[in-house]
């Protein structure tokens, strides 16, 4: 394990408790954007380029900007007097804790049996194309449909309420 | 302490899923707790993402094609989702989950 892996997995869960501890929206919304470039860089420290690149161009392009889009639009930049926190945060903390608790022990557990350091896998964008076009085409299609449903889906739910006309 | 590499990515993955569950269980916002889904999305990713590398067969690509299918339902979802935030803050002016306390619009 490298110094890199190290410091792009502190800028990742560094701007993942940043997202989820900071009080104005719209500063979660740029840890957020933070935190989905450190996963990025992760994704491309794993030999996963088209992944990571992909992951830059939906989440840290578009996603972000999406909820930047929403916060603004529901006034949800303005600090709320009672706090940022749900009544019974300290519940919701307790289950993230202990999700985390099984997880890391159940790891750390496996750890030995675990496959060590491979070489890379020389995975070209041709070979990517390939298999989306071949053996992985059915759900590309599928893939493609749900984009354009959800597209309509939340233009209509998002749209404005026509005046009922008599 | 930590033996592989695989080990490494898989527990950063469950750190990141596991601030991602808190923020969408602790905070009062709607669009806060649909950010902590992404964050859980994403740490899933990453751990699809390092099966994949480590794995015996990463030509066969399975890991990354199921990665990058997962990015594309995720975008999906964000968008549906804060189109809902949205619509239901026109609704009731407010986005606190605290305060949604009624099916009825």
């Amino acid at each position: 394990m490298g110094v890199v892996f190290y410091l792009i997995s502190a800028l990742a869960v560094g701007g993942a408790l940043a997202t989820v501890l900071l009080k104005n929206l719209v500063h979660c919304a740029l840890a957020l954007t933070v935190s989905f470039l450190g996963i990025a860089f992760l994704f491309l420290r794993l030999d996963a380029e088209f992944v990571g690149f992909a992951q830059i161009l939906v989440y840290v392009g578009a996603v972000a900007i999406l909820v930047v889009f929403a916060i603004l639009l529901t006034r949800a930049a303005e600090l709320p007097k009672v706090g940022v926190f749900s009544k019974t945060w300290i519940v919701g903390l307790a289950i993230a804790a202990a999700v985390f608790a099984v997880l890391a022990w159940a790891v750390l557990r496996a750890g030995p049996w675990l496959p060590n350091e491979t070489a890379a896998p020389q995975v070209t964008v041709n070979q990517i194309g390939q298999a989306l076009m071949g053996r992985y085409v059915l759900p590309l299609e599928i893939v493609a449909a749900l984009l354009t449903a959800a597209l309509l889906g939340a233009v209509i739910v998002a749209m404005h309420e026509k005046v009922r006309t008599k | 302490m930590i033996a592989t590499p695989l080990t490494g990515y898989l527990l950063v993955a469950a750190l990141i899923f596991a601030i991602g569950l808190a923020g969408a269980l602790t905070r009062r916002n709607a669009i806060l707790v649909l950010i902590g889904i992404e964050l859980m999305l994403n740490a899933a990713n990453l751990n699809l993402i390092a099966f994949w590398r480590y794995g015996p067969h990463p030509e066969m690509l399975t890991g990354m094609m199921f990665a990058i299918f997962s990015i594309a339902v995720a975008a999906a979802e964000a968008a549906v989702g804060l189109g809902l935030v949205i619509s239901i803050y026109r609704h009731v002016k407010t986005t606190d989950l605290d305060q949604m306390n009624e099916m009825k619009g």
